[in-house]
């Protein structure tokens, strides 16, 4: 049950794109119209739920400080958590490729339509945040690992499909002034929707 | 390379006509996360502009080595070496800064403007070109960090690098700050304004 919170809390309350900023790079350059936000989405709501549980084993069992106890009594007070940035983000980068490979292998009509987002998604801030959010939490078991990056991923997919479906609308019948064309608004409908989420931090679940 | 590079439009390009932030659209999370007080986005800017530069020579370096299938892990693992290297500097020297940037200073990593500049500049460049490109884009990103930092730390807690500007006059005739700018969507109006302005002084920029 607790579990099922936390999956809940991840989606609305700490949405990755509305409350913490985070993943606004591809979030800006693929929401342009519904279709390609979507599997973009979908791909990275993929990639968080497989790279937080891996992440979350190093974690706790080769990188926390006296995580290599069961190695033996001499391991214990061994603390190697300065290596987490490079070994989270080899993890992710690896598994994007890994995933690149299989998905092409067994499933080239999902591929075609998911293939061109994957490298992307090794630079996306909300995959690697989510990692490094585990590590500041301390999360209690993997199954909470899960739950939270299924309820980031499909934060962010929730966030990008609503921008790119009003961006779609605005693009064809309103007329804003020439310069914040584009981008310029797609800043200020994020900044109105990241207000709007707010509301949602007074939900205590 | 047989072509001659132009040296100062590569560094002076990015400051404003191929803004990294404004103009490419890249490094997003960080401009929004670390603005809301100057002096962690001027530490982020330096921060930035230190591991870009050395990682597009880096890259540059061994680009003729690097298999193109892994290239992507290859980058991310220089880039987060130097990224490692820069936040236990920033630790030991810098402690109740690096406290305020807290997770930011790792998402340096999958920060889009070195990904952006590893893969179109420096994958293709020497050594030497790259390092201007990489000073050159830093710079450019800083600028806006520091734009955005100033704004919001003067309108919404009235004080520039934690010493108080408007006068208390001000606040006795009524003036009060807006909480509002604190907040990140704010950053995103900002910036927004940032590209409103930059756009009608660069018309070539605009959107059809």
């Amino acid at each position: 049950m607790e579990n099922f919170n936390l999956f809940i809390r991840s989606i609305f309350v700490d949405n990755m794109i509305f409350a913490y900023f985070l993943g606004m790079c591809s979030f800006l350059a693929v929401s342009k119209n519904v279709k390609t936000a979507f599997g973009l989405g979908v791909a990275v709501t993929f990639m968080l739920v497989i790279t937080l549980p891996i992440n979350y084993l190093l974690e706790t069992y080769v990188l926390k400080a006296g995580a290599l106890s069961w190695l033996g009594p001499e391991y214990a007070d061994i603390d190697l958590s300065f290596l987490s940035l490079i070994l989270f983000i080899a993890v992710i980068a690896s598994m994007t490729q890994l995933v690149e490979m299989v998905v092409e292998k067994y499933s080239p009509s999902l591929y075609a339509s998911l293939g061109i987002f994957l490298p992307l998604i090794a630079v996306n801030c909300a995959i690697l945040g989510g990692s490094l959010f585990m590590q500041q939490r301390d999360f209690p078991s993997i199954w909470t690992a899960v739950c939270a990056g299924g309820g980031w991923g499909l934060g962010w997919l929730l966030a990008i499909t609503a921008i790119a479906a009003i961006r779609e609308r605005i693009a064809q019948y309103s007329n804003i002034p020439a310069p914040l064309r584009g981008v310029g608004i797609t800043f200020i409908l994020t900044a109105l929707m990241g207000i709007a989420f707010m509301s949602f931090l007074g939900i205590k679940i | 390379m047989a072509e001659k590079i132009d040296y100062k439009s590569v560094l002076f390009n990015p400051f404003s006509k191929n803004n990294p932030v404004i103009v490419q659209i890249l490094g997003i999370c960080s401009v929004l996360a670390v603005t809301a007080k100057l002096a962690p986005a001027m530490v982020m800017g330096i921060s930035v502009i230190a591991v870009l530069a050395f990682s597009n020579v880096i890259i540059s370096l061994i680009r003729n080595t690097i298999p193109t299938n892994i290239r992507i892990i290859v980058q991310l693992v220089v880039v987060a070496g130097l990224v490692v290297i820069v936040s236990q500097l920033l630790q030991a020297y810098a402690y109740d800064v690096s406290k305020q940037l807290s997770v930011f200073i790792g998402l340096i990593i999958t920060n889009c403007i070195l990904m952006g500049r590893l893969e179109a500049f420096a994958m293709a460049n020497r050594p030497w070109a790259s390092f201007l490109d990489g000073i050159g884009n830093g710079v450019g990103y800083a600028i806006i960090l520091i734009i955005v930092g100033f704004f919001r730390e003067l309108l919404g807690s009235g004080t520039l690098l934690g010493f108080q500007v408007v006068p208390d006059s001000f606040y006795e005739a009524g003036y009060v700050n807006n909480g509002l700018m604190i907040l990140p969507p704010m950053a995103l109006v900002t910036v927004a304004c940032i590209i409103w302005v930059h756009r009608s002084r660069n018309k070539d920029l605009q959107e059809p």
